[in-house]
């Protein structure tokens, strides 16, 4: 039994159930290919080619090309670094933030009331309509719709770890840990956060793919990412009205989002089942 | 008497504990005294509610501060380099700074006192670290030696594992360790085999007396275990319903209980029971529990009644509305605690107006 026993019983606990497996599978395709094929190929997504405009998928262009000539290909592996950043950016800030309010709400009494009236606030507004006001104050850019979305999935994520800092707060190794003369911000550090991990990962893998969702949404609408910069929300916005006519410019774009997203919400399920033990006997 | 004082390690004296509640104050704890001496051991018995937790946690510090709690009193500890500090008055940094170093705590659920996502290990050297400033390797070092100490077997290999690796018995150990680990010199021991079986509680109680008698600490002991004490502790301090009705070095209490509850209590033992055939609680003038009686097999004593609510507390003493020997005077004022002899205390108005040779007879009385 050595210390790190714990972590590949969970890993194989995870991995034991084929949907997972897939899951992990395409988003791990989807990051080398991301990663990779723009190093490899240096073509330039914006690279226009009127003559070329609106082709069907062929030999050439898998995917076919857009209004300008543009390969949809090329822009969806493209985008696939902005929306994975997207996602990375506004869960890990998310969560950060999210823990921080949550851990301080849920173990502090006199902070409670103040910091979750304050999520309750933000909670009222719809998601992407919160998103569409925060973007029209900031201006239209890149970490802009980041820093809107952090906003937007902060409280969400305040609300899961306060709740479990509430029970934790109870529970008697925090008495303990007390007895044993240990202050109080370490007993939050070593005691409190650890506890927090499964609570905490589920929500970074969902809102993953809730802020990859939420960007393409926000850009669809036009207040998302600047149009020169290609992700798969501006490409579906940007060929909308060419959907008739070249279905392509707006179905693979479309497919990478459902894709990613139903394979990020997979894994949030497998990482939740493995850490939730009341299922360990089913997995 | 004044001798014992000059000598205990903990003296406390008058404690009493109160907590905010949604129906108004209540009074948890009153007038509680008792001292223990270098190397002996307290106990504090009596049934679930009576004050036995309250005590030991006001003397930690621990009270969680949405309770409100106030407490009155004055506890006095006797550090390591000589000095008495007032552990009620004292500061909460210095309070925290003796907690796990010179006082330290056992609680009752080995289940649920060790942190699930820490190996042991780690929680052991925590507090180490924390009052001797050792660095990782020492502290961990030490954390082995911990584990060796309160006897768990393959020490090397547990000292990595995560308290749901461990059985109830090796989590108490583990619980004593960490407590153990700054060599306190008073070690609170809150019901610490209730949660355990009755094999693996003697064995706690063995490890317990084996470190107490190694490193001369002084423990007070809370349990409703009254075969617990009878094993364990030097002398016995018994409650009701927040208040020491009766003190008493342990063979005195056995072989004499002079308070009608410690008298019910020991009556509620199966053991007693069948050994005195109830002359005890027949003298006491309890009701044995209705039903047929065959000679062989007598009938557990069960105390008549309910313990009193501490929203509304009887008028006089807190026992009266179940006590046998019950009378007018008995709830015009709270009795005090009287002493019958010298190292005994007994909080009762119809006994102290008896002679004490005559109590238990009370045919004639």
């Amino acid at each position: 039994m050595s210390v790190d026993s714990r972590w590949s019983l969970q890993l194989r606990r995870l991995f034991a159930r084929k949907v997972v497996v897939l899951a992990a599978c395409m988003l791990a395709l989807i990051v080398l290919v991301a990663a990779v094929w723009p190093a490899v190929s240096g073509a330039d997504p914006n690279a226009i080619a009127v003559s070329e405009r609106l082709r069907a998928p062929s030999a050439v262009h898998w995917a076919g090309t857009d209004e300008l000539g543009r390969d949809v290909l090329l822009r969806i592996v493209h985008g696939a670094r902005y929306s994975l950043l997207i996602g990375c950016v506004t869960a890990a800030g998310a969560v950060l933030l999210g823990t921080l309010m949550g851990i301080l709400a849920g173990f502090f009494t006199r902070l409670d009331a103040p910091l979750m009236r304050l999520v309750d606030a933000m909670m009222s507004f719809p998601d992407i309509l919160l998103g569409i006001a925060l973007v029209s104050i900031l201006g239209v850019s890149l970490w802009n719709v980041m820093l809107a979305l952090v906003v937007v999935y902060t409280p969400r994520v305040a609300r899961v770890v306060r709740a479990a800092t509430l029970v934790l707060r109870e529970l008697l190794f925090v008495d303990a840990a007390r007895a044993l003369g240990v202050r109080t911000h370490r007993i939050l550090w070593a005691h409190v956060l650890p506890n927090l991990m499964s609570p905490v990962l589920v929500q970074l893998t969902f809102i993953f793919a809730y802020a990859i969702l939420a960007e393409a949404g926000l850009s669809f609408l036009g207040v998302g990412v600047p149009p020169e910069i290609p992700t798969w929300g501006t490409m579906i916005a940007g060929s909308l009205e060419y959907s008739d006519r070249a279905i392509w410019t707006v179905l693979f774009p479309g497919l990478a989002i459902v894709l990613t997203a139903v394979s990020l919400q997979m894994l949030g399920d497998g990482v939740r089942d493995m850490l939730d033990p009341k299922l360990k006997k089913a997995v | 008497m004044s001798a014992i004082k000059a000598t205990s390690r903990l003296e406390v004296r008058g404690l009493s504990t109160s907590f905010a509640t949604d129906a108004g104050r209540i009074q948890s704890v009153a007038d509680v005294s008792f001292s223990i001496a270098p190397g002996q051991t307290v106990a504090l018995v009596g049934e679930s509610g009576s004050g036995k937790s309250v005590t030991s946690l006001s003397l930690m510090g621990l009270h969680a501060r949405t309770s409100q709690a106030q407490m009155q009193g004055e506890a006095w500890f006797v550090r390591r380099d000589g000095t008495r500090v007032n552990l009620l008055a004292l500061r909460e940094d210095r309070l925290r700074a003796l907690r796990g170093n010179e006082m330290a705590m056992i609680f009752q659920e080995p289940m649920t006192s060790l942190n699930p996502v820490r190996t042991i290990g780690a929680q052991i050297a925590e507090s180490v670290r924390l009052h001797r400033k050792l660095d990782r390797a020492a502290a961990n070092a030490h954390a082995l030696r911990m584990l060796e100490l309160v006897e768990i077997p393959a020490a090397a290999q547990r000292v990595h594992q995560y308290p749901h690796q461990l059985s109830g018995g090796m989590r108490q150990r583990v619980m004593i360790a960490l407590a153990m680990a700054c060599d306190p010199t008073l070690l609170i021991a809150d019901e610490p085999t209730t949660a355990l079986d009755v094999t693996i509680q003697a064995q706690i109680l063995a490890l317990m007396g084996r470190l107490q008698k190694e490193t001369g600490m002084s423990v007070l002991f809370i349990t409703h275990n009254l075969g617990v004490v009878a094993q364990y502790a030097d002398a016995v301090a018994v409650m009701y319903a927040g208040r020491i009705v009766e003190s008493a070095p342990v063979h005195a209490l056995f072989a004499d209980p002079q308070h009608p509850y410690t008298r019910g209590l020991l009556e509620c033992l199966p053991g007693v029971a069948r050994r005195q055939g109830h002359s005890l609680a027949q003298q006491a003038g309890f009701q044995l529990f209705s039903g047929p009686a065959t000679p062989r097999r007598t009938r557990l004593l069960a105390i008549a009644g309910q313990v009193c609510s501490p929203l509304s507390p009887p008028p006089g003493c807190a026992f009266a509305p179940r006590c046998p020997k019950r009378e007018g005077v008995c709830d015009c004022a709270m009795p005090a605690l009287q002493s019958t002899a010298p190292d005994r205390q007994v909080r009762c108005t119809v006994l102290a107006r008896q002679p004490i040779a005559n109590h238990h007879d009370p045919v004639t009385a």
